[in-house]
């Protein structure tokens, strides 16, 4: 197999330089990490630029990459559902309605926002799955990128997976979330410019788009893969319609974007209520461009197995391709020496952004939302920072812990992952309920939440994706009701049944319980109770509400375009 | 949080240019580019990285507070 690089110089220096940099931002922020809020929640003192691109870095991790080209090569342009589709909306929705109560709260979490709005039990079942699914995150990454290293350079695993673990844990653990933003913005960039020179060159190679079109052309199977909607069908791999605009486009997309803490986070750490309601925006200017950098690539190697390239090979795995080893075969195919290191330089900055956007995240829901609530509250500021700067040592190891459960039991993690994709669905159900109707009680937006977790549950218990061979992928009740094209169909209608039933249990439960919060107490929290926020940017088109009409129309003309 | 991140990314984008534009100068004509089509990609990427870290450091506060003086 033709899975070695050999490195020069000139790439190790590169790689050896971005370090550099990684750590002189921590080191350079570890004056002034004061108190806990400056190390938890940067101070709120952000530029919204810098906020916006840190928003969309922490989501630019490991999967990001690898995976999203992995699919670009499987479903071709269909893929870019996940970005303007199951993207776009749910930021511009986040930035103009849901910014003002997460910021204009007190609340220093997205936990902390649900103890606020409803009570005790519905913010321990959040700060705890999150905590747990965070670090799981990490494990993951950490996995990924010391197997992927060990792949490509012949890099010991152990090694790799201790040193990348090692520069995370410094960087975050000196400068705290402040850190972890700015080196997600310096990542945004090296990711972007370290991925061009790849898919510029592989289009030169292909012809272009034009060419590309006529090389997937050149097999039925692929044929006709440069269209987003237009193969759009129930057998399609992506579902119909319905599954991607209610399944993708709404319930998991609004679910992940909106109520997810390692994202909202980002937004929290802005200086003003105006750059956080503008940070998902700005965010959303290249999230919508970044499909170009990542699917792209999938279709490109598609087009030179196709018209038969001699030098790019793509290794097999139980047979068919291995389709996540497309980005480092294209790096290998096309960068000569120096590029190359920057690629993969680049390649590493996204496992990293990712973990260290979830160790960030984990520190602060557990410093507040779990140690300051349950286990030791009322203490000094000063107490909580040391304990937040030891939660992130803690964190860490724990990460590298799971790291090597992933590594040992593969069902462990697929099992772990569908848990959390049980209680992450009907998430949505409860912050929709409590920001825009305040008759919805605490107890309605627990047990709506249990209620939905328990229905996805037995969605997945009842129903199975094509080719099914073990019971984590669903069926597990013995009676399958309904065969879906794929997994990701099948996850797609999870979501929208177990939001249907956490709604619907929600209203139900909170039209039966007493309401224990009264209208003053909910001021600022529900939109009917909060007063109308003034913008204050200096010109119009500045302003949340233009940003947002904006971001959507170059969404609705992408598509279009890529029909 | 007072860092002005456009300094550091501008610092490593331009040493990141100067350095592949030498190894491109250095290696032009080597058939180490018959990889990426006789481009000498070195060369180019390091051209545009060292005037996009320029052009940061440019927009930096420090050269701000110097053109103010």
């Amino acid at each position: 197999m033709a899975l070695s690089f050999n490195l020069s110089w000139v790439d190790y220096t590169i790689m050896i330089i971005y370090f550099i940099f990684v750590l002189g931002i921590g080191w350079a922020l570890k004056k002034q990490m004061k108190d806990a809020s400056a190390f938890l929640e940067a101070g709120r003192s952000l530029p919204a630029w810098v906020t916006g691109l840190a928003f969309i870095s922490a989501n630019l991790g490991a999967l990001e990459v690898i995976g999203m080209a992995a699919s670009g090569a499987k479903y071709g342009m269909a893929t870019v559902h996940f970005y303007w589709i199951g993207a776009i909306p749910a930021m511009i929705f986040l930035a103009i309605f849901m910014m003002p109560f997460y910021y204009g709260s007190k609340a220093r979490s997205v936990p902390e926002y649900l103890k606020l709005r409803f009570d005790e039990k519905t913010r321990g079942f959040n700060a705890f799955s999150f905590a747990i699914m965070t670090i799981f995150a990490s494990g993951i990454s950490m996995y990924a990128l010391a197997l992927l290293m060990k792949t490509l350079l012949g890099w010991n695993f152990h090694m790799s997976l201790v040193v990348s673990a090692a520069i995370v844990l410094v960087y975050t653990y000196l400068g705290g979330l402040s850190s972890a933003i700015y080196n997600e913005v310096l990542q945004f960039f090296l990711i972007v410019i370290g991925f061009l020179p790849l898919v510029i060159i592989g289009m030169i190679k292909i012809g272009g788009w034009d060419g590309m079109v006529e090389k997937l052309a050149m097999d039925p199977m692929t044929s006709g893969l440069q269209h987003s909607w237009q193969n759009i069908s129930p057998t399609h791999p992506m579902g119909s319609w319905m599954g991607i605009f209610f399944g993708l486009g709404f319930v998991l997309s609004f679910g992940y974007w909106c109520t997810n803490f390692l994202v909202v986070q980002r937004a929290m750490a802005a200086g003003s209520m105006s750059a956080a309601r503008k940070t998902p925006l700005i965010g959303a200017f290249p999230k919508m461009f970044i499909p170009f950098l990542v699917i792209v690539p999938g279709m490109i190697a598609i087009a030179l197995l196709n018209s038969g390239d001699e030098l790019f090979v793509l290794p097999m795995k139980g047979g068919s391709y291995d389709y996540d080893l497309v980005v480092p075969m294209l790096l290998q195919r096309f960068l000569p020496a120096g590029v190359l290191g920057l690629g993969l330089t680049a390649l590493m900055a996204s496992f990293m952004s990712g973990m260290a956007g979830n160790v960030t995240a984990f520190n602060t829901v557990f410093t507040y939302d779990i140690y300051q609530s349950y286990i030791v509250p009322g203490k000094s500021d000063s107490h909580y920072l040391t304990v937040g700067r030891i939660t992130t040592i803690v964190g860490v190891a724990v990460s590298i812990l799971t790291a090597y459960v992933a590594a040992m039991f593969n069902n462990v993690m697929d099992f772990l992952q569908l848990i959390f994709a049980f209680i992450n669905a009907p998430l949505f159900a409860a912050f929709l309920m409590g920001m825009f109707t305040k008759r919805t009680t605490g107890h309605g937006a627990f047990w709506g939440l249990l209620t939905g977790t328990f229905s996805a549950a037995l969605v997945h218990g009842f129903t199975q994706p094509a080719g099914a061979t073990s019971l984590v992928k669903g069926g597990w009740s013995g009676t399958v009701l309904k065969v879906f094209p794929s997994e990701m169909v099948q996850n797609f209608w999870i979501a929208i049944i177990a939001f249907s039933v956490a709604l619907v249990a929600t209203i139900v439960i909170s039209q039966f319980t007493k309401r224990t919060k009264t209208d003053e107490e909910l001021k600022g929290l529900v939109y009917s109770l909060t007063p109308k926020v003034v913008d204050d940017s200096k010109h119009w088109y500045q302003s949340p509400v233009f940003l947002a009409w904006t971001v959507g129309a170059i969404a609705i003309v992408l598509s279009i375009i890529f029909w | 949080m007072g860092l002005d991140i456009k300094i550091p990314i501008g610092l490593m984008f331009t040493i990141f240019g100067v350095i592949l534009g030498i190894y491109g100068l250095a290696t032009e004509g080597s058939d180490m580019y018959v990889k990426s089509l006789n481009y000498n990609v070195n060369l180019w990427s390091g051209i545009a990285m060292f005037i996009f870290g320029l052009g940061m450091l440019l927009f930096s506060d420090i050269m701000k507070k110097k053109v103010k003086k």
